[in-house]
């Protein structure tokens, strides 16, 4: 496959498909499909962090007037514990015990029973006269806790070392002799860690409305990373056939990977299937804080060991992750991403989940890497500091490239990290002077990105234009780029080009928009749907011209005679074509369908300056500065928003967010107020740098971007606090009490001075 | 599920004899922006709003005759930053109520709002304490004239009387050499609310503080007239010495709890340094008066 040069779209800032519709207001989310005859559904959900349900009377609730169907776990099809069915990370085991609690509630939150009834009010109201029999029981919400030899177990049936435990799994990357590393190493640091859980933040809660026939035929509307995945989920837990069910996705207010699951959904079906009438579901703040996303709070060590010159042999670290009360934190990508931009000949990282009396943990830009990088950046930054070494230097010493084979596997072809860290030691910013109380830090990511299934179809208008329909929701500008792509391949202008994104009905298979995949597969087939039609077209050209198909090539857009030997012919425009279609061999289309292979690694290096005010323990981030090889740019624009959104999140994880217990166990800041994640004016201009190593596995060179910038960014703050004030902070948040406690840190003032 | 009434009435009387009858299912409306999240989250369901912004009163800024402000309890904040001689008699109270949410908030949030809200962090309090603001109540009994500090008497509660109504603050004029300032600690930059708020209002005559007051907000469970931080100030030339006693003084005044918008000790160390930094800023304005 060869890149293509000279491009007139790929690489330009297109106005995206769904802009009109989103800055006027016209763009449907979840919540804003109606349909008559709607009824509103509710959930009832534990007050309790961990209690056995003994009894669930519903009768007062059903008796109500105006209440239509209630549903509990009775009728969720249940998924025996002793045998896992897995859909894509999920496992049908736990995702039928979190959409409703059966033997027990696990979380405060955790729904108990579901109502639906003619008003939102009256479904409220029926909730409250629902009468549950709890049996309370001890709980635990932190790692420490639930890991003691006496915390209350959550799940008998999950044994670890042949014991009922909370650790619900253990995940090992290995390379070389970790021993024999140690011993060769002349600097060795070794560092403790801890993070708090941190949610997704999006701004549209979960919403859907979903409509059930006499004959079972199933609608549904919602928000989703995957209407493909709303399906097999609702399928599986509702017993109805995926054939039966069509899932149409709404346009999305945000997901960051915890819209990769379902909550109401099968609720709604039930709900739905039980009253006759269609039912709408959306979610409060306050619910989607108690019982949606996070990722995972943490604990980790890190023990990095070096030669005198710098070059680092040996590597260990240890992850513990919060799985929530159901097994499943994201531990792969903690062990198998922290270390993979160094080359590095004895590896040993080993992750645990652990599960606490907390809501399930779901998917979060680049899941468990930033936790991993945060520990491991931090950690080579002491070490460069020992070594006396600029911390860039240190990592271009020991960067990975072509050739090195990462812990968890893979040998990396052709990647472009010491081009991001070469830019980033070329940046003016990272030589720009600093004020008193100022400092800079600097931090790496990694992310593996996804390929996968996708399907695509491509059709020409009998007027001449083009429909591209693909399966995968846009949560970040991926409609412009699939435009970009298609009128780049056809030669024609973008906006003869409309990008949509089907229903489980209108097109094929396509797995989720997550893991940074959905441009580099897309591409993939639309690239190849494209192609199949402009071989049609230069097809349909030679028959009008009675000459060999070889002999024609297309070009802006339009046949032409591949060389004057084939004869002098007036160019045939895509338009024209279209025009004869239905006499020259009938519609024109074509669609395919792939298992997409070859998504490549990426990496990223930030460079950040904070300012402390000592008096009040504020950090603010007053210069931000990005570095990351993106492959190739297709739409630059939205490439530079998914940097700056990652870190964003970053910055917020690193300075303000954190989930605030009470002392019975339930979230005291169930809110965008009190759950602080960063404003417009806490944030300076964050700069981007794109470095465009091409992926050589892909048509255009496309590499997923989605997720790198979220990696590196708590380390880079935390690095540059401690450049400003010469002291380490080992657990996030390093919010303004945490910071300004560390000032009476004696050594502070005089670093600083 | 029980009924809403909505009452928009065009005067006070109207107003107060439909909120004296409604007793406690009744709620006055200005800005909503506190009523109405509230009424979202469950915390209160009112029989009864009574919406006061129909009444003239309640939405006019006047000058006195001796050169104060009176401004109706309704205000929004952006109406009140808009008028053309407040802000200069007034920056630190202009800035607290400017402080109150967003743009959007600002377009509705009121003085009155924030203070018959009760919450010991309302951005408007500890500035208008400082001011030295009284209030005009009128209720089932007829009307009657408080000072600011007098209102509060914890958190979500007021000293208003059953009936009563918030009709406007009245600031006294300003003599030469008079400004004042307001900061709060919030963890972000705006929409927040403050772990800490200091109001300070003084007035400089040849270098010397010759009065002075000051309000400390969101460490105690009511905003705080702090008079031993007045006195420290009061008589010196705002040297570091006195700044030092004052800002001793408003962290000795501090009662707070921990909580998740901040720990006592945080609050309690922060409580001084805003002092300082409010009294700067107060006398580098007030130097220019
Ligand atoms: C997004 C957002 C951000 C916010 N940020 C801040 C902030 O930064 N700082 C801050 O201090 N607050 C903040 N608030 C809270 C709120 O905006 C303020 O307290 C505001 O001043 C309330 O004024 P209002 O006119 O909207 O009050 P309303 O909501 O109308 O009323 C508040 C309470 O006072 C009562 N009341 C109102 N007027 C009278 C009256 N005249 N007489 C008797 N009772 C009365 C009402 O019955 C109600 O109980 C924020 C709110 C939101 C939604």
């Amino acid at each position: 496959m060869n890149v293509i040069s000279n491009n007139k779209w790929i690489g330009q800032r297109t106005i995206r498909p769904d802009g009109a519709d989103k800055v006027t207001g016209r763009a449907a989310f979840a919540a804003d499909t109606n349909m008559p005859g709607m009824i509103w559904g509710k959930v009832l959900r534990s007050p309790h962090p961990h209690a056995r349900i003994k009894s669930i009377d519903t009768s007062k609730a059903e008796a109500l007037p105006g209440v239509k169907a209630v549903v509990s776990a009775r009728d969720i099809v249940d998924f025996p514990v002793d045998k896992s069915v897995m859909l894509g990370i999920q496992d049908m085991r736990w995702m039928c015990r979190n959409v409703m609690a059966r033997e027990k509630a696990l979380f405060p939150g955790h729904p108990i029973a579901a109502v639906a009834a003619t008003t939102e009010a009256i479904a409220a109201h029926a909730c409250e006269l629902i009468e549950v029999d709890y049996e309370v029981l001890p709980w635990s919400i932190e790692i420490d806790d639930a890991i003691r030899p006496d915390a209350p177990i959550l799940h008998d049936f999950l044994t670890f070392e042949g014991k009922p435990s909370n650790i619900a799994g253990k995940l090992e990357v290995k390379k070389g002799d970790i021993e024999q590393g140690f011993r060769e190493a002349e600097v060795v640091i070794e560092r403790s860690f801890s993070t708090r859980p941190v949610h997704q933040g999006y701004i549209e809660p979960h919403a859907c409305l979903v409509s059930v026939g006499a004959d079972n035929k199933t609608t549904i509307w919602s928000s989703s990373q995957g209407q493909f995945m709303v399906r097999a989920m609702t399928a599986y837990l509702t017993g109805i056939p995926q054939s039966d069910i069509r899932a149409i996705p709404a346009e999305i207010g945000g997901g960051f990977g915890g819209k990769t699951i379902v909550y109401l959904e099968p609720l709604a079906t039930l709900l739905a299937k039980k009253s006759g009438r269609p039912v709408k579901m959306v979610m409060t703040r306050e619910e989607v804080m108690r019982a949606t996303g996070p990722t995972s709070g943490s604990k980790s060590t890190v023990k990095i060991g070096a030669k005198k010159d710098g070059t680092i042999v040996a590597a260990q670290g240890t992850f513990w992750l919060q799985a929530g009360a159901l097994p499943g934190s994201p531990i792969r990508g903690a062990v198998g991403c922290s270390f993979s931009p160094y080359d590095i000949p004895h590896v040993l990282a080993v992750g645990f989940d652990v599960l606490s009396n907390r809501s399930k943990v779901a998917a979060y830009r680049a899941p468990g890497a930033p936790i991993g990088a945060y520990a491991v950046e931090c950690v080579l930054d002491e070490l460069a500091e020992a070594l006396r070494m600029d911390p860039l230097e240190l990592r271009l010493k020991n960067a990975a490239k072509q050739g090195t084979k990462a812990a968890f596997g893979p040998v990396f072809p052709r990647i472009g990290y010491i081009e991001t860290l070469e830019a980033a030691k070329a940046h003016p910013h990272y030589t720009a002077p600093l004020g008193k109380w100022q400092g800079r830090g600097v931090a790496s990511g990694f992310w593996f990105n996804a390929g996968g299934e996708s399907s695509a179809q491509v059709n020409i208008t009998e007027d001449g234009n083009v429909v591209v329909t693909t399966g995968h929701p846009d949560v970040g500008g991926s409609r412009a780029a699939i435009a970009n792509i298609c009128a780049e391949l056809l030669g024609i202008d973008y906006k003869r080009v409309s990008v949509l994104i089907g229903d489980t009905a209108t097109i094929g298979f396509s797995n989720l928009t997550g893991g940074s995949r959905v441009l580099f597969a897309s591409a993939i087939v639309v690239t190849q749907s494209t192609d199949k039609i402009i071989t049609t077209l230069r097809e349909r050209a030679a028959k009008i011209w009675e000459i060999d198909p070889e002999a024609v090539k297309w070009e802006n857009g339009a046949a032409h005679p591949a060389s004057p030997n084939a004869g002098q012919f007036e160019p045939l425009t895509l338009a024209e074509l279209a025009a004869k279609a239905p006499v020259m061999g009938g519609p024109i289309g074509a669609g395919v369908q792939l298992n997409t292979e070859g998504a490549e690694g990426g990496f990223g290096t930030h460079i950040c300056d904070v300012e402390v005010d000592p008096e009040l323990g504020i950090v603010r981030v007053i210069r931000y500065t990005a570095v990351q090889d993106v492959g190739r740019a297709i739409h630059p624009g939205y490439v530079e928003g998914q940097i700056q959104g990652g870190v964003a999140q970053g910055i917020g994880w690193a300075l303000n967010e954190e989930y605030i217990y009470n002392k019975s166990g339930k979230v005291d800041n169930p809110g965008f107020l009190d759950y602080r994640m960063p404003v417009c004016s806490d944030l300076p201009m964050l700069d981007t740098v794109m470095v465009e190593v091409p992926n050589p596995k892909h048509p255009q060179g496309v590499k997923g971007v989605g997720e790198v910038p979220l990696v590196p960014v708590m380390a880079a703050v935390a690095n540059a606090i401690h450049n400003a004030l010469g002291k380490r902070f080992y657990s996030l948040p390093m919010s303004p009490p945490v910071v300004l406690e560390g000032m009476e840190d004696p050594e502070i003032r005089q670093a600083a001075e | 599920m029980s009924e809403l009434r909505y009452l928009a009435p065009h005067t006070l009387d109207e107003a107060i004899a439909a909120f004296a009858a409604a007793g406690s299912a009744a709620r006055i409306l200005a800005g909503g922006t506190d009523l109405l999240v509230q009424m979202r989250s469950g915390a209160v369901k009112p029989g009864l709003i009574v919406d006061i912004k129909k009444i003239a009163e309640m939405t006019a800024i006047e000058q006195t005759a001796d050169g104060g402000f009176r401004i109706g309890a309704a205000v929004p904040g952006a109406v009140l930053s808009e008028h053309p001689r407040f802000g200069r008699a007034w920056p630190g109270v202009l800035e607290a109520v400017n402080l109150i949410g967003s743009t959007q908030v600002q377009g509705r949030a009121s003085a009155g709002g924030n203070l018959c809200n009760g919450s010991p962090a309302g951005d408007s309090v500890p500035a208008l304490v400082a001011a030295g603001a009284m209030v005009t109540l009128q209720g089932p009994n007829g009307r009657r004239e408080i000072k600011v500090e007098d209102i509060p008497a914890g958190p979500g509660r007021t000293n208003l009387l059953p009936g009563e109504i918030l009709v406007s603050f009245t600031l006294p004029p300003r003599p030469k050499g008079a400004s004042d300032a307001y900061l709060r600690m919030i963890p972000r930059t705006e929409m927040d609310i403050a772990v800490v708020g200091v109001g300070v209002n003084l007035t400089i005559k040849d270098g010397v503080c010759t009065a002075a007051r000051v309000g400390l907000g969101a460490v105690a469970p009511t905003v705080l007239l702090v008079e031993a931080a007045a006195k420290a100030l009061i008589g010196s030339k705002l040297d570091d010495a006195a700044l030092k006693a004052a800002a001793s003084a408003c962290s000795a005044a501090c009662r707070p709890i921990d909580d998740k918008r901040g720990t006592i000790v945080y609050r309690t160390k922060v409580a001084g340094v805003l002092l300082k930094r409010t009294v700067a800023i107060a006398a580098a304005r007030a130097r220019e008066n």
